[in-house]
């Protein structure tokens, strides 16, 4: 399994300067370096810190600080589950336990195999499909405790 | 695209795209809102292109993908043009039998019509069906009709006239004035009059100004800034182009949560567009007015919908909000003066522009004019969102709009407000919604989120659910805020896992008084507003809790023991089968016997027991019978 521990140079440099260095673009580069990578390795935030002239701590603080950033590598598939209050008056909280019975893994957490990383968040704006898993980004509606399976089996 | 230099070049052109379009063409317009995508729109969609191409056609029917209709619970939803049959649930093995029906006006689709639960009569029209019929829907209204990705096609139903006549006609002053005359209320929380903090914006001696979009829709239950700036982004951008003018700000910013991609790719191909049309930019329509603007992703943090936390993330920054000795509309983002407004709060501007403050005002009550939309949702039938008049009263957007509770359960509350709001029971549901009302029957509008509760519905865990989620998102900076709504949320866990203790309740006061009284921002100062809305109305509720050891809506899981009645099972082992932890004993025609030792209250027996036994049971608060004697179990009848 590839694990890798950082992440190139020169594609962290392309994207800071497409935000022409800026550094109250921060949070906009530290976004496009989670969604290409999915996560912040430790050396991309140093070398944003680097580039910007911001304080490593300023940028731990902001990586750490917002819900977006993963400081550790995630699963091949992020599982969300919504929280969100139409979700949870139909019965989000049960479709949460029955995925981590399934996968073994509670909110935050990333499998041994790193198949799956399981995430809540606070609606997904589906609020008339609740209760609402989200996998890769893909919104799985109405979901029953029982379907539960059936939704995560889909993902290898 | 040519760029524009004149209003009048701008009257040309749209005119010119409406001579191109025929009326009377079929069109095929398809729901393309992110619920109905996520029920399969993008399927349909490509099946529809298909079989157009199959059926050829491309001459005589057309299809455009348009954003969010709010009848979200029945998507994906499509509403033939010029006819406006409205199909509801398609799939894509409806499709070819949808087009045939659009073009060669074949016999209309019963199955996929609406169904009037009252009367089991089909709808043919969308707005003869009772969820759209009771709304009045201006602000989001041209959203099921238009391409969000066509600025064609908003100009074709009169888009950027607003902007054009008030730089073709109006001075800065009448602007506001007409903003201030309209009393237009904030749509994000406060319900602060618009025009008033325009004015402060515009007074203020600093040059450099700033307009900003608050599209960081973090209240969970509510989502129709997403669906605005999904389906309609350019209303969004052309009040923000006529409020910047009116204050003399050249400068934009929308806030816009990375958890929506599809608004954030939306309004960022909606400022190309008008970038190269010439509404933006430099010297617009030739009036000398430049105005830009940009977009910036939030990074998931709920206290960044705080007026002074967004800002101070637009900065680059951690979103942390600072105290308002100075409002942000003198010293805002990198100390300029600068003007946020939600993106409902934008969109009612071209309106307003366009139709005059006296007709805008004519809508609405004494103190809340214009429309609001609601995200009805929870446990009602018609699930969506809502567009309602102010004053329209609870009781009618939940009944006629919404259709009343499923499944014949009785409604418990309707919670309003998101997180800063609170609850409001059954005997009060003849309030009409409006800011000032909400407020006083202890809850508030917030964004517009309306959740509907049934009695089922435990509320000592809504109150518990809300804390948690603000004890989650305290930004951590003030101690009332970050260690009070700690311990509440530790006292309210306790007390749903029937660990609660005489005086709870009181030191929850005395903890909510706190965090109202000291806490630096909103979020802290209204977090107490569930629990204290909650106990208002429902203190019997946290009595049962607290004294009987008893959740009264048999929903918090470490006070309730399932049960199987021995009188009503029929032995049909499917609980046994399903049971996740095997802590039902029985077999064949035994009498199933649940091993409370084992149970881990998951609820599945609960839910698959059929119907027609209804045998299992949930108890709270009384002592489970003792199991039937092994030598009764087996079924003789």
């Amino acid at each position: 399994m590839e694990f890798y521990l950082g992440m190139d140079n020169d594609k962290i440099d392309q994207i800071v300067d497409r935000h022409k260095g800026e550094a109250s673009a921060l949070i906009q580069i530290l976004l496009e370096i989670q969604g290409e990578n999915h996560w912040l390795p430790r050396q991309a935030l140093e070398r944003i810190s680097q580039r910007l002239h911001v304080p490593l701590s300023r940028t731990m603080h902001i990586a750490s600080f917002y819900k977006a950033f993963s400081l550790v590598p995630k699963g091949r598939h992020e599982v969300h589950i919504c929280m969100g209050t139409a979700c949870h008056v139909r019965g989000a909280k049960r479709i949460l336990e029955t995925v981590e019975d399934l996968t073994g893994i509670k909110p935050g957490e990333t499998d041994v195999e790193m198949k799956f990383s399981l995430e809540t968040v606070n609606c997904l704006g589906c609020c008339a499909l609740g209760p609402v898993i989200n996998v890769d980004g893909k919104t799985h509606g109405m979901v029953s405790v029982s379907q539960t399976e059936g939704v995560l089996k889909n993902y290898e | 695209m040519t760029r524009l230099t004149t209003p009048q070049e701008l009257e040309k052109i749209r005119k010119d795209i409406i001579s191109k379009r025929n009326p009377d063409k079929h069109c095929i317009t398809l729901c393309c809102g992110s619920a109905c995508i996520a029920s399969g729109s993008e399927e349909v969609g490509a099946g529809i292109e298909v079989e157009i191409e199959n059926q050829g056609l491309i001459d005589e029917v057309e299809i455009r993908k348009t954003g969010c209709h709010g009848f979200c619970e029945r998507g994906p939803i499509i509403v033939n043009h010029p006819d406006k049959t409205s199909y509801l649930h398609i799939k894509p093995e409806d499709v070819s039998e949808i087009v045939s029906q659009a073009v060669n006006g074949k016999k209309i689709i019963d199955r996929l019509l609406y169904t009037d639960p009252e009367t089991d009569e089909k709808i043919i029209h969308e707005s003869e069906i009772p969820f759209y019929k009771h709304q009045k829907r201006l602000v989001f209204g041209s959203n099921g009709s238009i391409d969000p990705k066509s600025i064609n096609d908003y100009l074709a139903i009169n888009g950027y006239s607003a902007v054009s006549k008030v730089l073709s006609g109006m001075t800065p002053e009448d602007v506001l004035d007409e903003v201030k005359k309209s009393e237009l209320r904030g749509r994000g929380g406060g319900g602060f009059p618009a025009g008033i903090k325009w004015e402060g914006t515009r007074n203020a001696e600093e040059e450099i100004k700033y307009v900003i979009v608050n599209a960081d829709e973090g209240d969970p239950g509510a989502y129709m800034d997403r669906a605005l700036l999904e389906g309609n982004p350019h209303s969004v951008l052309e009040g923000l182009i006529i409020g910047a003018y009116a204050i003399g700000s050249h400068e934009g910013y929308i806030y816009v949560r990375q958890e929506y991609p599809l608004a954030v790719e939306n309004i960022n191909l909606a400022i190309r567009q008008a970038e190269e049309y010439g509404l933006l930019g430099k010297n617009i329509l030739g009036s000398g007015f430049d105005f830009f603007v940009k977009v910036h992703q939030g990074a998931g943090a709920f206290v960044c919908g705080e007026s002074t936390a967004l800002m101070t993330a637009l900065e680059g920054r951690v979103g942390e909000p600072r105290p308002k000795y100075v409002r942000s509309n003198i010293k805002g983002l990198w100390d300029k003066p600068s003007v946020l407004n939600n993106v409902e709060t934008w969109a009612n501007v071209p309106l307003i522009i366009n139709k005059g403050a006296d007709w805008y005002t004519q809508i609405g009550t004494e103190s809340s004019k214009g429309t609001k939309i609601f995200s009805l949702v929870g446990k009602i039938t018609n699930t969506g969102l809502v567009e309602v008049p102010m004053g329209m009263t609870l009781r009618d957007i939940i009944y006629k709009i919404g259709g009343g509770i499923p499944e014949g359960k009785k409604f418990k509350a309707v919670q309003t407000g998101g997180p800063s709001g609170g609850c409001i029971p059954g005997d009060q549901l003849d309030l009409p919604v409006g800011f000032d009302e909400l407020t006083q029957a202890g809850s508030m509008m917030g964004s517009g989120g309306m959740i509907v509760m049934d009695e089922d519905t435990c509320m000592v865990d809504v109150a518990r659910y809300f804390i948690n989620f603000l004890t989650d998102e305290s930004c951590g900076k003030c101690v009332p805020c970050r260690e009070g709504l700690r311990q509440m949320n530790k006292i309210l866990t306790n007390i749903t896992e029937g660990k609660g203790k005489e005086g709870d309740i009181e030191l929850l006061e005395v903890l909510s008084e706190t965090a109202a009284e000291a806490s630096l921002c909103a979020l802290g100062k209204s977090a107490p507003n569930p629990f204290m809305s909650t106990l208002q109305y429902f203190r019997d509720e946290y009595e049962a809790h607290i004294k009987d050891k008893k959740c009264p809506s048999l929903y918090c899981k470490e006070m309730i023991n399932y049960y199987i009645d021995p009188e009503k099972c029929n032995a049909c082992m499917i609980c046994f089968k399903k049971c996740p932890v095997n802590a039902i004993d029985g077999e064949k025609k035994k009498i199933h016997i649940i091993d409370q030792e084992k149970c881990t209250n998951c609820g599945t027996c609960f839910e698959v027991c059929p119907e027609r036994f209804d045998a299992v049971k949930k108890l709270s608060g009384e002592p489970l019978p003792s199991p039937v004697p092994e030598e009764e179990r087996m079924i003789t009848r």
